[in-house]
């Protein structure tokens, strides 16, 4: 009982030590809130695929009722700009290619006589492919457009669609991309926090210091992680606070499985960030091992694009990336209200990776000595 | 136009202290620095001489009076000054990665030396500093005397009218820093160059045409080595302590008083002291203890240290005096009923195809003082960092009270206490958090940690407020030292501790380490200052990772031959360069 309480005693000092000097210095103190409010509020902002403007330019050479009116239906809608009226199909590419418009619309001549006629009267749409997901978000639009008039001239089509999305009603991008953040966003500054807490030391020569002392390689571990990890989870919250009141993104899961997901998450991450640190020499490498891992982690993380697109190879190396996981569960609590039975399998991975690698930082500890 | 190289009348400079008011670095400094002379400034930690350097450099501007460098106001124009001078840093900007050529080529490149010059400056600075054969090494593969001579090198790409150098010697053995004063007399004979160095060792000092010793940002004393001298003429003596009793021991209880002595060494198996001029006899009588008297020729070390104690009033270094809880009086080495507490056999690290420690044996007694001595890149640190288990050992057995620390079970590290090389505790951290950590790192809490800590910040005069990072060389060293005695440790390993501190803190040090063997504390100590080596019961030279010799201090003198004197820093001298003779010879 007396060595465990102990054994404990010298950890809380190393947790001390740690803190101290995270939180000694006000411009690190600064760094450990400010960057995690600015990306979330520049993600909340800048990151959305929600089609609300988009630059157009029209050929009409029906110059008729009709066209006038469809015209009318696509600049009143809200999401049409009309930037360039052309007088002839020859100007057509310079819009496009300057990107003045993402697409144009080509009425042609007959298009009111062939409509009068009851025949059919196609229009022309010519996209900017160079940005294959936002064109084919504008012509699915514009073919909502086209749809709403055949059905006003009383042509319903046979088959209607009624759609409804669950968990997210107007389907708004950032209620599908924000959630996530929270351990996303929080993960960057995890890895790199853990990833030079080691590599600082030994640059500065702290860490021999610390080795020649009576603490064992667990007793450093746990002492090292903690720290970070109580910081990886306060951003975590901050991140969660501004979604949830500032962006007003609603919760419908429970918060306490939300926790449970990220402290296993953030283990996870510090597990990686250590075990870059015990290798790291000094804080230059720990940096750009850290940067090195951090792209492909986002990128095979479902954040962005959905893993089920990915080819087999890569979907297996999702596996290794706690932040698949993370991601995966954060949203589906977040959004879905998802129970432990439904998000039990993502802990799994997660536990698995600090299972590897938060041993294998501890053995580093001692075996990686210049 | 005076002709001076350097004129500066009622100087001042102060800088923010960190708990806020102001520090007086510099305070209403007058001197002149004559043309084409080897100029030194000495004087302890924090008395200014970098800050006056970097302004004659024109890096800092002066906070009051006048400052004209080579007839130019610096502070005006210290472009058109920098242009005609050099400058090296105490610690120089050398890019590890890049070899000693291109290291060369890339300094040749920014003070843009044309491409014709370069072709007979490189060869002729590769001469001086011998670097010839090495011109394909990466900087960072060079050892500590070698880089020092590298980043020389690079100082002097281009030819200077004047070169400042901030203690250049600092971490360099004695053979490096033989080389390097050599370079830089060549430099002034040759080429009549003006320098201005600032120095810790006397002995450098000594070399020098004008010697100007400053304190507290004042110049305390200018003059030639020989004119500073004549100010302790009659007061310098050599004392012979008794039969069985160490000379530090004796050093330290002459130290204790202050109001007769005024500084006292080891030196030769003698101590040397400074007297006060108007010492009470039957007071010194006290002192001495006994011990035989007789005078001996006066050093510039001896000047120095007389100017600062009458400065500081004997204050300013006086640390408290470590309880001896056990009589001083050091293990006989040969003593065949104790055993040893650190038994090294045919120890050997190898990295790669590269022998850093070649078969190395040795033993070291409780209580003993062991001196590890050896130039830079010998295998001394090697070998330390193998005793403290920070470094596995490629062949061989060592035992630190009775355990390899590599495998041993935490328990048994913390009967020992490191102290490394460079500043190595948290400098963002206050004295007190500092402490506190280490404390509860070695399982010291509650009320014992408090009391350990309180009576470590007592006994080392340290506030426990500073910012670590921020104290002087001479107090970090403290706080070193405070937080490896924390615990209490049977064996105190220190690597070069006294390296980059003045002679008064050195004289600290040593007085804490002779109370400490008193105590029974067996101590490990690696040094470049070949006077320390006085202090040790034994100590041991290596060279290339060769053990060279191991014996008392005067069994070392003995080997090195009897024409070296009772000089240590000949003596280390003279056996490196025969083993190394017998080296060739072999090859």
């Amino acid at each position: 009982m007396q060595d465990a309480l102990a054994w404990l005693a010298q950890i809380a000092a190393l947790i001390r030590k740690e803190f101290r000097d995270l939180f000694k210095d006000p411009s690190s103190r600064a760094l450990l809130l400010v960057p995690a409010i600015l990306q979330s509020l520049l993600f909340g902002y800048g990151a959305t695929y929600d089609l609300t403007h988009v630059p157009y330019a029209v050929l009409d050479q029906s110059r008729g009722a009709a066209s006038t009116r469809l015209l009318a239906s696509l600049d009143g809608g809200g999401v049409f700009t009309r930037v360039a009226t052309l007088d002839n199909a020859r100007q057509i590419a310079a819009v496009i290619d300057s990107g003045d418009a993402l697409l144009a619309l080509a009425i042609p001549a007959d298009f009111e006589a062939r409509l009068a006629t009851g025949r059919d009267a196609p229009l022309q749409v010519i996209l900017d492919g160079r940005n294959s997901a936002t064109a084919a978000a504008a012509a699915a639009q514009i073919a909502a457009v086209v749809g709403a008039v055949n059905v006003a001239r009383g042509h319903a089509p046979l088959v209607t669609i009624d759609r409804r999305a669950w968990f997210n009603p107007n389907l708004e991008s950032r209620w599908n991309l924000m959630p996530p953040l929270i351990a996303a966003l929080s993960m960057i500054q995890t890895l790199l926090l853990s990833a030079l807490s080691v590599a600082r030391e030994r640059e500065q020569g702290t860490f021999d210091q610390l080795l020649v002392t009576p603490l064992t390689p667990l007793q450093i571990l746990i002492g090292k992680a903690l720290p970070t990890m109580t910081v990886g989870i306060l951003q975590s919250t901050l991140i969660f606070l501004i979604i949830l009141f500032w962006f007003g993104i609603p919760m419908v899961g429970s918060v306490w499985l939300l926790y449970l997901g990220l402290a296993s998450f953030t283990l996870a991450s510090v597990g990686i960030g250590l075990s870059i640190s015990a290798v790291a020499l000094t804080m230059q490498q720990a940096m750009l091992y850290t940067f090195l891992i951090v792209m492909p982690l986002m990128l095979l993380s479902g954040l962005l694009t959905p893993i089920r697109n990915m080819p087999q190879v890569l979907q297996w190396l999702t596996y290794a990336n706690p932040l698949r996981f993370g991601v995966d569960l954060v949203r589906r609590v977040y959004l879905e209200g998802a129970g432990l039975a439904e998000v039990g399998a993502d802990f799994v991975p997660l536990l698995c990776v600090a299972a590897l690698t938060l041993p294998l930082a501890a053995w580093l500890f001692r075996h990686r000595l210049s | 136009m005076t002709g001076a190289t350097v004129v500066a009348e009622g100087l001042q400079r102060s800088f923010e202290a960190p708990g806020g008011g102001s520090l007086r670095a510099i305070d209403t400094l007058s001197l002149t620095v004559r043309p084409g002379e080897l100029t030194a400034l000495v004087g302890p930690d924090g008395a200014g001489k970098t800050t006056l350097l970097r302004m004659i450099a024109g890096l800092l501007t002066p906070g009051g009076g006048r400052l004209e460098v080579l007839g130019t106001d610096v502070t005006r124009d210290p472009q058109r000054v920098q242009d005609r001078i050099s400058y090296m840093p105490q610690r120089f900007g050398l890019y590890e990665d890049l070899s000693v050529q291109e290291n060369l080529d890339l300094y040749a490149d920014l003070h843009r030396v044309p491409q014709d010059e370069r072709g007979p400056r490189f060869t002729r600075l590769l001469k001086m500093t011998d670097m010839a054969r090495f011109t394909a090494r990466p900087a960072g593969k060079l050892s500590g005397g070698m880089k020092q001579k590298l980043g020389l090198a690079c100082t002097l790409v281009r030819a200077p009218e004047l070169l400042l150098l901030d203690e250049p010697s600092v971490g360099v053995d004695p053979l490096s820093r033989r080389d390097l004063w050599a370079i830089v007399q060549q430099l002034v004979e040759d080429d009549g160059l003006s320098v201005i160095v600032s120095t810790a060792y006397m002995d450098e000092a000594a070399r020098c045409a004008q010697v100007h010793v400053m304190n507290h940002g004042r110049i305390l004393a200018s003059g030639t080595p020989k004119a500073l001298c004549a100010r302790v003429q009659g007061l310098t003596f050599a004392a012979v302590p008794p039969a069985g009793v160490h000379p530090r021991v004796l050093q330290a209880r002459m130290l204790a008083a202050p109001e007769v002595i005024v500084d006292a060494t080891p030196h030769g198996g003698a101590v040397h002291y400074v007297r006060q001029p108007q010492a009470d006899a039957a007071r010194l009588a006290e002192a001495l203890d006994g011990a035989a008297s007789a005078p001996r020729g006066e050093g510039l070390e001896d000047a120095f240290m007389l100017l600062l104690r009458q400065h500081d009033n004997g204050t300013h270094h006086a640390l408290p005096e470590p309880d001896e809880r056990t009589p001083a009086s050091a293990v006989a080495p040969d003593n065949p009923n104790v055993s040893p507490i650190i038994s090294v056999r045919n120890l050997v690290r190898r990295f790669g195809d590269f022998t850093a420690v070649a078969s190395t044996s040795f033993e070291v007694l409780p209580g003993e003082i062991f001196g590890l001595l050896g130039p830079n890149g010998a295998g001394k640190t090697t070998t330390f960092r193998m005793l403290c288990g920070l470094l596995p050992a490629t062949e061989g057995q060592l035992e630190v009270a009775g355990r390899d620390l590599r495998t041993a079970r935490a328990r048994a590290r913390a009967r020992i206490g490191y102290v490394a090389q460079k500043f190595s505790l948290y400098g963002n951290l206050s004295v007190r958090e500092n402490l506190e950590f280490f404390g509860g790192a070695y399982g010291l809490r509650g009320r014992a940690l408090r009391t350990q800590v309180r009576a470590a910040l007592e006994r080392f005069d340290l506030d426990p407020t500073a910012r670590s990072g921020e104290l002087p060389a001479g107090y970090k060293q403290r706080l070193a030292m405070a937080t490896g005695l924390l615990h209490a440790p049977q064996i105190l390993f220190l690597d070069e501790p006294t390296s980059g501190i003045d002679p008064l803190a050195r004289r600290a040090f040593w007085r804490t380490i002779t109370g400490l063997a008193g105590a029974g504390v067996t101590i490990i100590v690696t040094t470049h200052f070949m006077e320390e080596a006085e202090y040790c019961d034994r100590i041991a030279i290596q060279d290339a990772g060769e053990m060279l010799v191991i014996g008392t201090p005067q069994q070392v003198r003995d080997k090195a031959g009897a024409d070296r004197g009772t000089d240590m820093n000949a003596a280390f001298i003279g056996i490196v360069e025969q083993a190394r003779a017998t080296r060739e010879a072999a090859v």
